[in-house]
């Protein structure tokens, strides 16, 4: 039987797996490091293989290639009991004829581990719900359950604790009460977390690093704030907020930049923010880095003129236009509403602009929509 | 007015009073007649007492029958129960081949006339040589019941969550143990629920029995027998008492499942 205190540590590497039901391809040839006290997201729709690819590192699914490894052992074709891995299950899945106490010391137990209050009740403790050790998991409401289903799984100390959208049976308050504290527990048991989620702002507030997922495959993996700043394919660009993606091409050189050519007008590009493989680009803007002014407005930076308001939406904080431009495309621009100026209105002329240094480039042989309409069918 | 108001205000009611009226007068005739004073022919009430509760055995032959109709019940309640779960277990819960063809099998007994089993049996014991008597009645029983237990040990596994087995995995308990620990438990109200089937089934069964028992005499086999000359009034004390343990097995049931769910 394992012992999940014992020497298998260290980083989880998924290495080459790939995982097929009949002649779907579910985790497509995946290789991933996922570092030792991190706390680590995989991010991406349903039907991405991020689930999947969980459930292999649990042992509930066998890799029809490739192997698993935590530290320097090879873990593929083991049991999910002789793992040290524990998993938050989506519906918590917690025992219904046993109490909570039990239910929190069953993994204990199975481990022959005799004296299991005092573990019990320090992590009762942690999640804050030591007076419920006696009920029944039914006599709980759904953000009590899931914190035991959390003290079911860290009270084991596994190398690796697996959470599978740990929060999508709570309502969005409790959401994101939930984030603030799994990410405080973390930090206090420093096991390493790996979180499937298809949350992007769930995802975005917890992880260190995240790993966007789409069709078996990582499309891009870093830090929240290095993906959204600089998403190298346009799946990433607009499954992690939102993305203005314009066709564009590569026409000369200054300095660090490249300069780009979009409709007649020329932009900057950071060369370190180009994903570009020639000289074709989708020269990509997020909607509240740019600045919206009447035109005729001088304005540095990028600028984009021959703009006209086709909609605008105040909501408080911010007003969201969309801004039609000379070719056509609707941009997106979210202005702060900080200046005290009245917001322009539909059908007024404008001129956009941004600092080139928010800008990135993708392959201009992409679809520009990629990643942008699973959102609507996935809440 | 104010009757027609009433009525149509209480006609639930009244609807429900003469539903359980239907049901229970049989009973209660019954129970009522256990009390009867009535000598040799229990038909025509001839006053109270209480000796027929006293000596519940006190008609000839009636306890042997009812001693033969115990034994036959729970070793045939054993073995179906058994041989029904582990059947129930493969189908709910393993994928082979053959399957779907088995799932439509087990329900064949359930839907062959009773009659048509009875006799089949009974020409298929004498043609291995078998006479009738206890054990192939008790062989019978076994088979009839297997039906009954698989189908309702089958629907406790469907409701069973697959997700809970999985978590008893991932928190270090092998597939015994999590047999043991989970899967057993969850299902154990399912199979208590079968076998208590099983035994009524068995212990009420007159025409397959009567077909396979030769000189063997069960409880039913006992009252209808008894029946051309008249059922003596213990008949009615055993039937009303398998009634009230019915009964009281109902509810214990219920206070037990409430005080867990509490």
């Amino acid at each position: 039987m394992a012992d999940a205190s014992s020497s298998t540590r260290g980083d989880l590497r998924i290495v080459d797996v790939t995982k097929s039901f009949g002649d779907f391809t579910a985790v497509d040839d995946l290789t991933l490091t996922i570092p030792e006290g991190s706390f680590f997201a995989l991010l991406g729709p349903s039907g991405c293989g991020k689930t999947t690819t969980l459930r292999m590192i649990a042992g509930l699914e066998e890799p029809t290639q490739g192997s698993i490894h935590i530290g320097s052992t090879d873990i593929t074709n083991t049991r999910p009991y002789q793992r040290p891995v524990n998993t938050v299950f989506q519906n918590y899945a917690l025992f219904p004829h046993l109490s909570i106490f039990e239910n929190i010391a069953f993994g204990l137990r199975r481990r022959g581990i005799k004296d299991v209050k005092e573990a019990v009740d320090k992590v009762l403790n942690l999640v804050e719900l030591p007076h419920l050790a006696q009920r029944k998991p039914v006599q709980l409401s759904g953000g009590q359950q899931q914190r035991i289903a959390l003290a079911r799984a860290i009270v084991n100390r596994p190398a690796l604790l697996l959470l599978d959208e740990p929060l999508g049976a709570l309502d969005l308050k409790l959401r994101r009460q939930m984030q603030i504290e799994l990410k405080w527990i973390q930090t206090e048991v420093g096991i390493t977390f790996v979180h499937v989620t298809h949350d992007q702002e769930e995802a975005m507030t917890m992880a260190d690093t995240i790993a966007v997922m789409n069709e078996g495959k990582v499309e891009q993996m870093g830090t929240p704030a290095d993906l959204y700043d600089n998403p190298k394919t346009a799946f990433v660009a607009n499954f992690l907020g939102q993305s203005n993606l314009i066709e564009g091409r590569i026409d000369g050189n200054d300095g660090d930049n490249f300069v780009v050519d979009v409709f007649g007008q020329k932009i900057k590009i950071n060369k370190n923010r180009s994903h570009a493989k020639d000289s074709s680009v989708l020269a990509g803007i997020r909607p509240e880095k740019i600045r919206i002014q009447p035109a005729g407005t001088a304005m540095s930076g990028n600028v984009l003129t021959g703009g006209v308001i086709s909609d605008a939406s105040y909501i408080g904080v911010s007003t969201q236009y969309q801004v039609e431009m000379p070719w056509k495309q609707e941009l997106m621009v979210f202005e702060q509403n900080d200046d005290g100026v009245p917001p322009l209105e539909k059908g007024d002329a404008v001129t956009l602009s941004w600092e080139p240094v928010f800008t990135f480039a993708l392959d201009g042989r992409e679809d520009a929509f990629a990643g942008s309409e699973v959102h609507a069918d996935e809440e | 007015m104010r009757l027609t108001w009433w009525f149509r205000k209480n006609l639930i009611r009244i609807y429900m009073v003469l539903g359980f009226t239907y049901l229970f007068v049989p009973v209660a005739y019954t129970f009522a007649f256990s009390f009867n004073n009535g000598g040799k022919s229990n038909l025509v009430w001839k006053g109270f007492t209480l000796s027929n509760w006293q000596n519940p055995c006190g008609a000839p032959d009636v306890c042997l029958a009812l001693g033969n109709s115990i034994r036959v019940g729970l070793i045939s309640t054993v073995a179906a129960t058994i041989l029904g779960t582990l059947i129930a277990f493969a189908l709910g819960r393993h994928q082979f081949k053959g399957r779907s063809t088995t799932n439509t099998l087990i329900f064949l007994p359930m839907a062959t006339p009773e009659v048509v089993l009875g006799a089949s049996l009974l020409a298929m014991f004498l043609n291995l040589g078998i006479n009738p008597g206890f054990w192939p009645v008790v062989i019978a029983h076994v088979m009839f019941c297997i039906s009954f237990v698989v189908v309702t040990v089958k629907a406790r596994i469907a409701s069973l969550d697959p997700r809970l087995e999985q978590a008893a995995m991932d928190l270090y308990a092998n597939e015994f143990e999590t047999f043991r620990k989970i899967t057993l438990p969850l299902v154990a109200p399912g199979i208590a629920g079968a076998a208590l089937l099983a035994f009524s089934l068995s212990f009420d069964d007159f025409i397959i029995t009567n077909f396979n028992s030769g000189t063997l005499t069960t409880f039913p086999k006992f009252v209808y027998v008894a029946s051309a000359r008249g059922i003596p009034a213990q008949a009615n004390v055993i039937g009303s008492a398998m009634f009230f343990l019915a009964l009281f097995i109902v509810i214990a049931g219920q206070l037990v499942n409430r005080r867990k769910a509490r």
